[in-house]
Parts: C-alpha cells; structure tokens; sequence
C-alpha cells in the first residue's frame, strides 16, 4: 500500500497498560500493522494491532453471519443404510439428545453451538456497523462486557473436529457421507480462528460516545 | 521497587473486562464495590477468593471426571451385539478400525487435557499460595495454555451427541447416550469454571528474585 502505513495509536488512547495475566504497569508504545505487544514479565500478549479496519471486519463478521445460518439449517451428515438414507442438522442432534434423557448434552450444545455464537456474531455486527465511523453503537457499554463474558464459551470449531470423528466412527457401520452443513462449519471454523485475533478492547479506544462528545 | 512496577504496588487497578487503568488509591479500605468508569464491571485488585473457588470447583470436576471415566458413554448395538462404550474404549476403537490419526486427537481432547488441567491448576494453586519462586514465566505459560486449549475437550460430548442424532433419526436405536457423558459434559464446563476463577496475578505475588 502507498497510503501512510496505518499506526495502531491514537492520541486518545491512555498512556498505560496493565497486563492482566500479571498486574506489571506497561507504557503503552506505537505498535506497527500486525505488531503484538508482550508483556516483559509474564510473556502474555497485552495488545495487538489489528491489521484490519472496523468496515473489513464487518464484513467478516457478515460472511460468518450468511455462513452460521447455513450451517444450522443445512445438514451435517446423512447416512445411509440398506439403501434408507437419513441426513442430520444441528437441532436434530439437540432434538434428539434431549429425547435420550441427556437434558444437560442437550442444554450445552444448544448454548455453546447456536446461542453464544450467534449472539456474538450478532453483537459484533451490530458493535462495528456503529465503529465504522467512530461512534458507539446503542447499548455499547453492556454489550461489550457480554462479549468479554462470553469468552470461550462457544465451540463451533470444536463441533467440526466431532462431526469429523462421528463420521469415521459410523462408517464402522453405515455408509456416511458428509453435507454441506459440515462444509459451512469448516468455513466458520476458519473465521473464528481470524476473529480470535482480534483485539476487541481497542474499541474501546477508538470509538466516542456521541452524547457525551460535541457531535450534532 | 523493580524496573517492572506492578499495578498494586502503584495504587492502580486494571480492569479485566476493557482494559482500563484505574487509580485505587481511596479505595484501600477494601475492595468493596469499585466500579470500572468505562464499562461499569466491578473492579478486583484480585479475583475474590480464588484460590476457594477454583479447589472447590476443580475437586467438584475431579469428582464428575470419575464417573465419566468408569461408566459407558455411549451404547452402540448392531446385529445383536451390544457394546458400552467408555471414553477410552472409544479412543482404543477408532485406534484400531478407524484412523490412528483420530484417535491421538480424541486422546488428547478426552484424556490428556482434563489431566493437564487438573494436574496444573492444582501446581497453580499451591505453589501461588506458598508464594513459590520456582518458574514463574512458565507457571504463568502453562495457565495461559491451560485457558487457550481447555475447552476441546468437549470434542467426545458432540460425537456421542451426532452419532445419536444419526442413527436414531431414521432407523433403529443403535445408538444410545449413556451417563458417562452427562458426566464428562460437566467435568468440561466445571474445569473451565475453575479455570477462570484462578487469578494468574497470584503467581506473581510472592518475593521476587532480583537475579533475573
Ligand atoms: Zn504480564
Ligand atoms: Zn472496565
């Protein structure tokens, strides 16, 4: 790019930064394009500078949108025996475990497979639909400790490597063949990973309150 | 004090949820209700009472994890035959008519995680409250580990989950959930339960070599 190298600092940002692995006080310093910045004592990553503006992440964030609800409507595996041929999505697996007396299977797949990730990619359109031109969406405050919250509870990318044994597993006894379900939760599987690298925090730093600032 | 000051030693408080540095001067009283300016959490100079919550929800895990490991997780029946599977027998299955590959990773997701997890934060646990020197950079590595990696292991609860949905939907019962799997579902969520209770601050906390 020809464009001045973007700077991961704005002058906004506060001077300090606390590791929250270890509690050491770090001056903040510049960081260059795809730069991290570790903490001297414990190693721990205290930020990084996202390579990506707030208008590409969202439409990552849409992408993972138009491919979360293919991959909950779509099919995982079918399987065929006897020339019958069966095919599964994610509510039947949930449907299916609440029937077998694992209420609690049930409840966990339900939240960490379609609740959480949905909430979040949801959240976080909605956040940087707002970010794009530096401004704070309706409900940022709560919304931004929700995702903190919500952490490592959602596990798509878990689901992927399971629907990948389950198929060498019942290809012990029935011919299984893998659906465009599983396809569209390798893609999410990809655009979580990319996600995971982005630090959220910072926009804290890079957004203003619109009552709180001048702005007509 | 050492050329890294520490945010307790300087009177400040980082907030876990955005990051924002806080003055905790007026506050030495106790932690009692401080609040984050910037999104309202509530501020901890440390995690309260980690080091109670974090052996009262890794021994709870301890206890699921063994009822996960003894019963069967999963009944497979075909042609008259009747199989229990346990989580290792599951590993030792897919090792042998399946791909080795595989099994290593379920091995690792079912076994060797929830291991790495209680075995570490129960070193954590106590070498932070003996204010242990020993290690520190690779005390701290292994939480950080611990917290990136522990949330795999629920790999095993969503194969029996798919391979119920499978085989019930259309055909015949040839496929059952068994206990063991509620059972390994919990120990997952409370290992991470714990795991998040810990504060990775309390490494630090002890004397400090100046060697280094
Ligand atoms: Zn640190
Ligand atoms: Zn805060």
């Amino acid at each position: 790019m020809d464009a001045p190298s973007p700077r991961c600092i704005d002058t906004t940002a506060p001077a300090l930064l606390i590791c929250e692995h270890c509690d050491t006080v770090h001056r903040r310093r510049p960081l260059a394009k795809g730069e991290v910045a570790e903490c001297a004592r414990c190693g721990a990553v205290l930020e990084r500078c996202r390579g990506m503006r707030a208008n590409a992440l969202l439409a990552l964030v849409l992408t993972a949108l138009v491919v979360f609800v293919q991959a909950t409507l779509w099919p995982i595996v079918t399987l065929g025996l006897n020339g019958q041929y069966v095919a599964a999505t994610l509510w039947d697996v949930i449907h299916m475990m609440w029937l077998d007396h694992s209420q609690v299977v049930a409840v966990l797949a339900a939240a960490t497979l379609f609740v959480f990730p949905l909430a979040k990619i949801l959240t976080l359109g909605w956040l940087l639909a707002y970010a794009r031109s530096g401004r704070r969406a309706p409900g940022f405050r709560p919304l931004m400790v929700a995702l903190h919250h919500l952490g490592p509870w959602t596990m798509s990318e878990v689901f992927v490597l399971g629907a990948l044994v389950s198929i060498v597993k019942a290809h012990l006894y029935f011919d299984v063949l893998p659906d465009p379900g599983i396809y569209a939760y390798g893609a999410l599987m990809l655009l979580i990973t990319v996600f995971a690298g982005v630090d959220l925090t910072r926009l804290w730093d890079e957004t203003r309150d619109e009552d709180a600032g001048g702005a007509p | 004090m050492s050329a890294l000051p520490r945010a307790d030693e300087l009177g400040l408080i980082g907030c876990h949820v955005c990051g924002q540095v806080c003055r905790a001067a007026d506050t030495d009283g106790g932690d009692a209700a401080l609040a984050c300016p910037r999104c309202g959490s509530t501020l901890h100079r440390r995690k309260p009472a980690a080091y109670t919550r974090t052996w009262a929800l890794l021994i709870a895990a301890f206890l699921m994890y063994i009822p996960a490991n003894v019963l069967p997780i999963m009944r497979t029946a075909s042609l008259g035959d009747i199989d229990d599977n346990t989580i290792i027998s599951g590993v030792v299955e897919l090792w042998v008519k399946g791909s080795p590959g595989l099994a290593v990773i379920v091995f690792c997701a079912s076994i060797m995680v929830p291991m790495l997890k209680f075995l570490s934060l129960g070193t954590l646990l106590v070498t932070s409250r003996s204010g242990s020197n020993w290690a520190r950079r690779q005390r701290a590595q292994l939480y950080r580990l611990v917290e990136l990696i522990g949330y795999w292991s629920m790999l095993d609860v969503f194969v029996v989950a798919l391979l119920t949905a499978l085989v019930r939907f259309g055909f015949f019962s040839l496929v059952e959930p068994l206990p063991g799997v509620v059972f390994f579902g919990l120990t997952v969520v409370l290992t991470m339960f714990a795991s998040m209770c810990f504060d990775p601050r309390l490494i630090w906390d002890g004397k400090e070599d100046s060697d280094d």
